[in-house]
């Protein structure tokens, strides 16, 4: 099973990163102040070729924000964003195309078929015609959605936007694939169908920027990881760096993250209420 | 740590001792209470806007206006009707009769319409639906929200009309008390009757293909109302003359239009008042009727709302395997994919929603409707009217033509940008240079637009049997207008944004499209203005050269060169001074812009 979704997502993994050159993702003193309210306070970091990138934090550690940032929705107060040396500031156009963007919240165009959908996107990649038509039917297909291709979206679940939106993605051939939250509503297969697809995308020259509140996906997936809280990264690295970092005690992404964000009471407090509610 | 924690632990127990003890059945609210969180968003919503003040100044200043004008108009139109002897009173009856069956027709078609949302399709219904509360008080507080969302504009009618009968009658303070009972009772029947019917169509379609169903009906027979009162040439009735005998005209007078509905009820209650003549009768058939239908709308609402609630949560349909035409793409004569893609994604959203393209029939109706008037109005080659006269008709008629263009601009090119507001995800990550996305709405806009406005021009100005000069002074204008008003409608559009509605519809009754109806008829004076003094001075020579109706050339008369210059070249550089300030500004303003959805502090 594995092997046959390897092999269609092998086909599909991106070849514009340029081999040997400047990181596909560069953060320097990132930030972004809504009014008086910081919600990012200088964030730096860089993504390799090769490489799944996760980005961790406590809701409203500004993760979200960052993400909207690099995908070009968000203008930075401060700090540069560099995809493949390109700054996105200066030249959208052309960072942009290296890019590929999956939103958290599924919205798309209600009215179009999954179809037109996917063409329409390919389109403002400036793609068309037969090859990305026979690409289009193959995400299709990876993700079980080849009977839906004419339905309108209007009629599909949550987890059929969201693996549209997948597709929708992958489709024009990105360098880098930015993701926020890309477990949420997937059913397992099309879980484990992801994480494969990242996997052989970033083993294909790709590399992948992604933020999860899912410990298990981040500590199963990525190759290194940074966690934000407070608009500030606290710690970063391999999972054994982080280990490292933590201490004794913090063997998994859990305690790691829990320790790192100031949540350790989370036992007592679980506790409290148990024991009042009993 | 530990110790914070523990003090958090220590929070949690105090919380938990607050518990009630057990209880069982539904929780008394109140339907207060379920409305509360609406007013209170509605209220933060206007508290936090910027220049919040400014914009209620401007809405008041403007709704006061508009009742000024509307109180006179029909104040003047009483007094009017008081100098026919015998028949005054039977005409202002008939007035107020004819004003409250509109009203009423209107009421009703709008909260069928509006009941679907407020019962049906709003998104804090679900939490509604799961949590303990009265499904009674659901009702009424949902009614009370269906009500007032689908009156406030009947009600900003009637207030200048009511005022007018009271002020000309002499109106004591008790006929303004009586006025807000009626009026209450008035307002309740449609709301409860009109969800009701939603209630039950809900019941026998999906949500979905009854909002489609709702949507057309609605439509057809807003437009049907329109014909009617067209048909009806109310204007008939101040010119007595028309009548075989006054016999006649009387025995129209006398019959009540429709002596079943409320809204003769609610007329008479008021006008026998005001005449002296009082007859409690109405008055006690209107409010014990409203309440009646209150209680079975209760009773209804009771028994098939959670049944017809679950059927609207039921999704569209599959449409069954059938491979989705692509002809549409070829037929799009753009170089570039994005383009072109983007071209057949608007036609597509918008012929495949109903809410939107049925639309397109009210369109057409007002249209036909404008252009009949100018037909039956009595100009023309075998009417006595001036050739002058017919000349300033005809640019009164650019003006207004303008108009229907600007309203139909703010129904369909100013939404524009606000639709695309739930996408920003993707058309901002994407390549895609903003400066293309504005331009293929700007060509999307305008060339329907076009197609409406140049027969309208073309054909009321062949009805009005203008000189062939001014014919084509206002063709060429109107291809003018039409470009600036698009170029307006979509970059005001892109300034004050509407993302959080569902409804298309919705979006130009903002701030921001208020703003735009308002820049669009002064921009449509001053062109008129522009274009019309020079036109005057020309027309004037000739008429002193040739006489009436001779020698309507193309060529101006002697008139010199600095009007024509001054005139047509201002109008000109207005126009294009409007077409580029607003495509200018609109695009950076859609390359700056952050304001969209979800966008809050993450």
């Amino acid at each position: 099973m594995t092997d046959v979704m390897r092999g269609a997502a092998g086909g599909l993994s991106g070849t514009g990163a340029p081999g040997g050159s400047p990181p596909l993702l560069e953060l320097t003193g990132l930030q972004k102040a809504y009014g008086r309210f910081r919600a990012v306070k200088g964030v730096d970091l860089t993504v390799e070729p090769g490489e799944i990138f996760g980005f961790l934090g406590p809701n409203g550690a500004g993760k979200t924000t960052t993400i909207r940032m690099i995908a070009g929705i968000l203008q930075p107060t401060g700090g540069t964003i560099r995809i493949s040396g390109v700054d996105l500031l200066a030249d959208p156009g052309t960072a942009r195309r290296m890019m590929g963007y999956i939103p958290d919240r599924p919205f798309l165009y209600e009215k179009l078929s999954g179809g037109e959908f996917l063409r329409f996107v390919a389109a403002l990649w400036g793609k068309e015609g037969p090859d990305v038509e026979a690409r289009m039917d193959r995400f299709l297909e990876l993700f079980s959605l080849a009977d839906w291709k004419d339905e309108l979206i209007e009629s599909y679940s949550h987890g059929m936007r969201q693996k549209l939106l997948i597709s929708s993605a992958f489709l024009h051939d990105p360098a880098l694939v930015v993701v926020d939250e890309p477990m949420v509503g997937l059913d397992p297969r099309s879980a484990r169908i992801l994480k494969d697809l990242l996997r052989s995308f970033v083993d294909g020259g790709g590399s992948v920027f992604l933020s999860t509140h899912t410990l298990e996906v981040a500590e199963a997936v990525c190759d290194r990881i940074a966690i934000i809280v407070g608009g500030e990264i606290q710690a970063r690295g391999t999972m054994s760096e982080l280990r490292t970092q933590a201490g004794s005690g913090a063997d998994h992404l859990e305690d790691i993250f829990l320790r790192v964000t100031g949540g350790e009471g989370v036992a007592d407090l679980v506790g409290a209420l148990a024991g009042d509610a009993a | 740590m530990a110790e914070e924690a523990r003090a958090r632990g220590r929070v949690v127990r105090e919380l938990g001792r607050d518990r009630l003890p057990p209880a069982t059945g539904y929780v008394d609210t109140g339907a207060w209470a379920l409305l509360r969180p609406k007013l209170r968003s509605k209220w933060n919503r206007s508290a936090r806007r910027e220049g919040g003040l400014l914009r209620l100044g401007l809405l008041g200043a403007l709704a006061l206006g508009f009742w000024a004008l509307l109180f006179t108009l029909i104040y003047r139109m009483l007094l009017y009707f008081r100098g026919a002897e015998g028949i005054g009173d039977l005409l202002a009856g008939k007035l107020l009769g004819i004003g409250f069956l509109t009203f009423l027709m209107i009421l009703l078609l709008s909260n069928v319409i509006t009941a679907l949302s407020t019962f049906f399709l709003s998104r804090d219904l679900d939490l509604l639906m799961a949590a303990p509360v009265d499904p009674l008080h659901v009702y009424w507080a949902r009614l009370v929200e269906s009500m007032v969302n689908s009156s406030w504009m009947v009600v900003l009618l009637v207030v200048p009309l009511l005022a007018a009968y009271g002020v000309m009658y002499g109106a004591t303070a008790g006929f303004w008390l009586l006025a807000a009972v009626v009026l209450l009772a008035f307002l309740v029947l449609p709301a409860v009757v009109g969800s009701a019917v939603t209630l039950v169509l809900v019941n026998v379609f999906p949500a979905r293909r009854t909002r489609d169903l709702l949507a057309l009906v609605g439509l057809l027979s807003a437009a049907g109302v329109v014909v009617l009162i067209r048909l009806l040439q109310p204007e008939r009735l101040v010119r007595p003359d028309e009548f075989r005998s006054l016999v006649d005209f009387m025995a129209v007078l006398r019959t009540p239009t429709s002596p079943w509905l409320p809204s003769e009820w609610a007329a008479s209650t008021l006008l026998t008042f005001l005449t002296g003549r009082w007859d409690v009768f109405p008055l006690i058939l209107l409010v014990s009727t409203a309440a009646a239908v209150l209680v079975l709308g209760g009773m209804l609402h009771l028994r098939a709302f959670a049944t017809g609630y679950s059927r609207a949560q039921e999704g569209a349909e599959q449409q069954g395997g059938r491979e989705r035409s692509r002809i549409l793409e070829r037929f799009i004569p753009a170089r570039s994919p994005a383009v072109r893609q983007l071209v057949a994604k608007e036609l597509r959203v918008f012929f495949r929603d109903a809410t939107q393209w049925s639309q397109l029939i009210l369109l057409g109706v007002l249209v036909v409707v404008y252009v009949y008037n100018i037909r039956v109005l009595p100009v023309g080659r075998d009417t006595d009217v001036s050739f002058f006269l017919v000349n300033v008709i005809g640019f009164l008629n650019l003006g207004l033509a303008g108009f229907v263009v600007a309203a139909i601009a703010a129904r369909f090119v100013f939404p524009a940008m606000s639709l695309e507001g739930r996408m920003t995800w993707l058309l901002r990550s994407s390549p895609l240079d903003p400066r293309t996305l504005f331009w293929t709405k700007y060509a999307v806009g305008t060339l329907p637009l076009l197609v409406v406005a140049l027969p309208l021009i073309i054909l009321t100005n062949l009805s009005l049997e203008v000189s062939p000069f001014l014919f084509w002074v206002s063709t060429v204008a109107m291809v003018g207008a039409t470009l600036a008003m698009t170029a307006m409608a979509l970059a005001l559009g892109a300034f004050f944004p509407n993302h959080e509605t569902e409804n298309p519809a919705e979006i130009p009754t903002s701030f921001g499209g208020l703003l735009f109806m308002m820049s669009a008829v002064g921009y449509l004076v001053a062109l008129v203005a522009l274009c019309g003094w020079p036109v005057y001075h020309i027309l004037r020579s000739r008429l002193a050269l040739t006489g009436v109706g001779a020698g309507a050339g193309l060529l101006p008369g002697d008139v010199g060169i600095l009007p024509p210059l001054l005139g047509f070249g201002g109008a000109v550089v207005l126009t294009a001074g409007v077409i580029t300030v607003s495509l200018r500004s609109g695009v950076r303003r859609i390359r700056e812009a952050e304001t969209f959805v979800g966008d809050g502090a993450a």
